[in-house]
């Protein structure tokens, strides 16, 4: 919408219409009688309110523009807009003219007390003026009286002036010549006194003035005399340096002043590494007569702070003063340094290696590490002063391999730990018994070695962990975070020692005296149950220990419990399964040699069972009691009834009549087997040498089986007269009697015994066999 | 063949047709724990056997020869099983009087038929067949001395060296013998755990040794080196009574258990062929196209090939046919016999 003009310049607007309707709210009128104030003070309306310039400031049909012609405007209204819109223009026109009226009242109303005040201001304003100006001009003329007076004193002290200037100058001069005829012999003093430094100051500060009229023959003398003195004061100042008696503080301000005295830089920077060097040396000769071949050296702790102080502590101050002083050698310097700092440094870490590598057998890990901490403290700072020599990388690897020594050092000691408990069970298991006092059963033994194994461990891990500890300056780097813990502490001393643990106890399952006599079989069964134990509970416990003490934070593949658990479940079973084969060795060699050596052709009628089987019984009992000691009772197939009253009518009846006809004749051989096939048939294989469960049934199952299996190979490889068939019949009822009680299914011993009467009744000439009755009698009589 | 109490079974198999022959020649003198076959003459062969008398089992030892018209392998078979068993017709008598019961006889392999050792107790006698076999004669024999009572349980004469060795168990050792010196050689000290049952020589590699025992246990080894067995196979789970190598394709091993089963395995890393039967170009055949990419196979590995478990009662004889060498026989406690081919497939592999 066009703003509607402020009819204030343009009374003669006539009455033509307005061309706007009605719609001059109170902002804008408002503004618009801002506008009309702006425009009687010279201002543009566009540039007073920053408004955006609508339309063309020069248009003169603009209302509110600076060139607003009224002729032009009404022209252009008359000549463009219809009847009713002029009419709307004229009433909106008058409206605004009579509005602007009632503006321009409001304002005059309101601002009129503030005229009136100003008006009284003004009149008191001028009133004030008036007297001023009297004083002023009364100022003025005491001012000139002044710059009068003072113009005359000037006139008269000018001549003095100048003169006190020229005197001055001439006194200033004096003293510097006396300064430079005196110089020699102030040197000469200051040398004579041994105060360097204030000859090299003196000399420093002559040297220009002389360098500037040595053209003089008088100074140059000067500059002679004083040429003469500092080579002196310089020779004074390299002897002391060389003496290098004088700690390094001293000698480095000797170099600072013959530096300061002009002397060649790279020179001096050779010297000064030179004495550097041997001042260290003496005391790295001093830390390896410490190490020296006979050992009363001072602990390893005392060592590092040796070291510490002596060496690299010398080695901080060189190279402070170094860079110090020769800060303007620029890169080339520093390589010096560093060099230098390297070589000595290796030494350095020779020794303090062979130190560490002497500590390298003892317990204690507290003050080896407090040592290496101290250590690898100490030479933080150099490493830092000098970080291209690079004496914080190799401390820190060589406190990285003394740790990683350690760890095996710990593994070798959990090692010998473990075997140390072995032969303490061996010594227990082969102490022989005094009479009424048993010795610590085989519950205990077990109990003591776990225990003993355990505490081992966790003394290794705490001994280790100091490693890792928070206030040990290395604890943070990344080696001890990350691999130390992972692969070191976990991988290498804990997995691996789970893992030697489990080899070798297996090493005792493929020992070559496979006779049994290399190993005590009680000693497999306790370890076999040791194994088992790791397996449920004590391996995942030790890891999770050693996570929780070592937050494990890289990425390493690490070994998962259940395959170590697997390992050891394993071992355990080889183990086990190898005690079953030793003692069924055992019992098998026995019943082997009785079968074996006997002549069973001409034996007498059997009045009593033999004495073997009675062993045998005994030492099955034996063995069920040691299992029994360490692993629980098992299942068993439910047992039908009390199968001790079984009798071995079988023998004599169905079974033995197909069996031992003479049956190699062409005609018939098939049928008269075929009985004994088809039962066999029905019974399952019996596989003799097979693994066994981790119980006591499973156990006694397999060492019984395996003696009966070798009784009946035994026996199928000898010839039987009738009572030798008869003593064997009640050997086997003997057996069958005691034996069942300790298998998981009876059958099984039925089965093999059977098999040995049938073989035995097939290997006789004369098969008569005994009633069963009188067999009953025999068994039960003992 | 196969024994039994005092009888001998000739056993013929008809391999085209399948077909099984047995024949029955009684062995009058007593039980037979061991039979061997001469090498030179297919009629003959030599026994050890029981004999009872007066309450006290003597085991002897003899060599017979059996009826001519059985010795052709051709013959029609006696269908008429109620014909009357044929007798055996007795050479001689290794005479054992002075040495005690015999373990084992062996003759001479590849040799003339005239040489044979057997095993007595501790004595280790070599005979010499004179005049047709009629007469055996102790042409040398050594003896073992040692703590408590030593016996020879198994021998096996080496094919190799020109016959000049041959090995012998007692108990858990093996030992080596020379018969031209009648010294042993070597000794393999407690070569098994326990009891040693049987071995046998690789028919190819002269220094290669098999043995089996009561400890589960087949073990290889070099007589070389006798420390440490070149190999170890522990697949039966009762004592293995019997290993012998395949005539020919000497990777194939049989041993037989009285667990009841009889194992064939691939010893191919310790054979003589251990890439792979190596053909000469010659042999290529023109539809053998494939054959060159089976050639670039991996070299197989050692495995068992097969578990047989056909007896019902333990094993105690395995042997390769002579004739044919794919196919093998074994016997087991309660008589039976099974006769097996190597798998066809492995054969082929061997083969090509």
């Amino acid at each position: 919408m066009a703003a509607a003009a402020a009819a204030g310049p343009s009374p003669g607007s006539g009455p033509g219409d307005s061309p706007e309707g009605p719609e001059g709210e109170a902002p804008e009128r408002r503004r618009k009688a801002h506008g009309m104030l702006k425009l009687y003070y010279g201002l543009s309306e566009g540039e007073a309110a920053g408004r955006p310039a609508g339309p063309d400031p020069l248009d003169p049909t603009d209302l509110n523009g600076a060139h607003f012609d009224p002729e032009v405007y009404l022209d252009k209204l008359r000549r463009e807009c219809p009847l009713a819109q002029l009419m709307d223009s004229e009433t909106d026109m008058v409206r605004q003219i009579r509005a602007l009226d009632s503006d321009m009242q409001t304002l005059v109303y309101e601002n009129y007390n503030k005229f009136i005040s100003a008006t009284d201001t003004i009149r008191k304003m001028k009133n004030d003026f008036r007297k001023m100006e009297d004083e002023m001009d009364r100022l003025a003329t005491n001012m000139a009286v002044i710059t009068d007076f003072s113009a005359r004193i000037s006139a008269t002290l000018q001549d003095r002036h100048e003169r006190i200037t020229k005197l001055a100058g001439v006194h200033a001069l004096l003293r510097k010549l006396q300064f430079l005829f005196e110089l020699p012999s102030r040197l000469t003093k200051c040398v004579e006194l041994g105060a360097y430094g204030q000859a090299v100051r003196y000399q420093g500060r002559a040297q220009a003035v002389l360098q500037q009229y040595q053209h003089l023959p008088s100074f140059r003398a000067i500059q002679d005399d004083c040429r003469v003195i500092t080579a002196r004061l310089a020779q004074q100042l390299r002897q002391r340096f060389r003496e290098g008696g004088s700690g390094a503080p001293e000698q480095a301000e000797c170099v600072e002043l013959l530096l300061a005295l002009g002397e060649p830089a790279e020179e001096l920077c050779e010297e000064f590494l030179a004495h550097a060097r041997g001042r260290l040396e003496k005391e790295l000769r001093s830390l390896e007569a410490e190490l020296g071949p006979s050992p009363p050296a001072p602990d390893v702790l005392e060592f590092t702070d040796h070291g510490g102080s002596g060496f690299v502590g010398g080695l901080c101050q060189v190279a402070a003063a170094y860079q110090e002083l020769f800060a303007a050698q620029g890169p080339a310097g520093a390589e010096k340094l560093a060099a230098f700092a390297r070589e000595l440094g290796s030494r350095y870490f020779a020794l303090v290696e062979r130190r560490l590598a002497q500590e390298q057998g003892g317990g204690d890990n507290s003050l080896l590490v407090r040592a290496l901490d101290r250590f690898h403290r100490r030479l933080r700072a150099p490493g830092a002063l000098l970080a291209a020599a690079g004496l914080a990388d190799a401390a820190t690897e060589i406190v990285e391999r003394v740790a990683r020594e350690r760890l095996g050092h710990h593994l070798q000691g959990l090692r010998a730990a473990f075997l140390g408990c072995l032969t303490d069970v061996r010594q227990a298991l082969a102490a022989p018994r005094v009479a009424g006092k048993e010795g610590p059963g085989l519950a205990e033994l077990l109990a003591n070695v776990a225990s003993s194994i355990l505490s081992h461990i966790k003394a290794s891990l705490a001994a280790v962990h100091l490693f890792t500890a928070k206030e040990v300056s290395f604890s943070n780097k990344p080696y001890f975070r990350g691999e130390f813990c992972s692969q070191g502490v976990r991988e290498g001393l804990i997995v691996g020692f789970i893992r030697s643990m489990c080899q070798t106890a297996q090493s005792f399952c493929d020992s070559p005296g496979e006779k049994g006599g290399a190993t005590p079989p009680a000693l497999l069964l306790l370890l076999s149950r040791l194994c088992l134990d790791y397996e449920t509970a004590t391996i995942s416990y030790i890891l999770t220990l050693t996570d929780e003490q070592f937050l494990v934070q890289d990425q390493f593949p690490v070994t998962p419990v259940s395959t170590l658990c697997a390992e050891a479940r394993e071992t355990a079973r080889r183990l086990l399964t190898h005690y079953v084969k030793v003692q069924g060795l055992v019992i098998s060699q026995m019943l082997r040699k009785s079968v074996e050596t006997r002549d069973w052709l001409s034996t007498l009628e059997p009045r009593n069972v033999r004495a073997v089987m009675k062993r045998v019984v005994e030492d099955t009992t034996a063995i069920d009691v040691q299992v029994g000691l360490l692993y629980e009772e098992g299942v068993r197939k439910a047992q039908s009834s009390d199968s001790s009253k079984r009798t071995f009518s079988v023998y004599s009846s169905s079974r033995q009549q197909g069996r031992y006809a003479p049956s190699y004749t062409p005609s018939a051989p098939m049928d008269t087997n075929l009985l004994s096939n088809i039962q066999k048939l029905f019974s399952e294989r019996i596989d003799v040498f097979s693994p066994v469960e981790f119980n006591k049934v499973s156990v006694l199952t397999g060492i019984i089986k395996i003696s009966l299996k070798t009784l009946l190979e035994c026996v199928r490889l000898r010839t039987f007269g009738r009572f030798g068939l008869q003593q064997v019949q009640v050997d086997c009822h003997f057996l069958q009697l005691y034996l069942w009680r300790f298998v998981a299914d009876e059958e099984l011993v039925h089965l093999l015994l059977d098999e040995v009467v049938a073989s035995a009744a097939l290997r006789c000439p004369d098969p008569v066999p005994m009633e069963p009755s009188v067999v009953e009698v025999i068994c039960e009589r003992g | 063949m196969a024994l039994g109490t005092g009888w001998i079974h000739i056993i013929d198999f008809d391999d085209e047709n399948n077909i099984i022959n047995k024949n029955v020649l009684l062995h009058q003198a007593g039980e037979i724990w061991h039979i061997s076959a001469s090498p030179a003459d297919r009629g003959v062969l030599a026994t050890c056997y029981n004999r009872t008398s007066d309450s006290k089992v003597l085991t002897c030892a003899a060599v017979w020869r059996m009826p001519k018209e059985l010795e052709s392998g051709s013959h029609e078979s006696p269908d008429d099983s109620s014909s009357t068993a044929q007798t055996l017709e007795l050479l001689c008598h290794l005479d054992n009087t002075a040495h005690g019961n015999m373990a084992c006889v062996v003759w001479e392999p590849m040799g003339d038929g005239k040489k044979i050792i057997s095993l007595a107790d501790n004595h280790i006698l070599l005979w010499d067949l004179q005049e047709s076999s009629s007469q055996a004669v102790l042409a040398s024999s050594a003896s073992l001395e040692g703590k408590g009572q030593l016996k020879f349980t198994s021998g096996r004469w080496s094919p190799h060296h020109n016959c000049t060795q041959v090995a012998t168990a007692n108990d858990t050792t093996l030992r080596g013998w020379d018969t031209r010196s009648m010294s042993q050689i070597y000794c393999i000290e407690n070569a098994h755990g326990q009891l040693v049952r049987d071995l046998d020589f690789n028919p190819n590699k002269q220094y290669y040794l098999a043995s089996c025992g009561d400890d589960c246990k087949v073990k290889f080894w070099d007589t070389r080196n006798v420390t440490e067995p070149v190999k170890t196979l522990e697949e039966h789970s009762h004592w293995v009574w019997n290993v012998r190598y395949n005539h020919s394709h000497d990777q194939l091993v049989l041993t037989g258990s009285s667990d009841s089963r009889v194992i064939l395995s691939n010893m191919v890393s310790i054979s003589s062929e251990p890439f792979g039967h190596l053909v000469d170009d010659d042999d290529i055949s023109d539809q053998e196209d494939h054959r060159s990419e089976e050639k670039s196979k991996e070299p197989l590995q050692d495995n068992v090939i097969a578990t047989y478990e056909e007896h019902e009662d333990s094993v105690y004889a395995v042997d390769w046919s002579s004739a044919d060498p794919w196919l093998f026989a074994s016997l087991s406690y309660d008589g039976r016999l099974v006769i097996n081919r190597v798998p066809r497939a492995l054969k082929y592999h061997i083969l090509l």
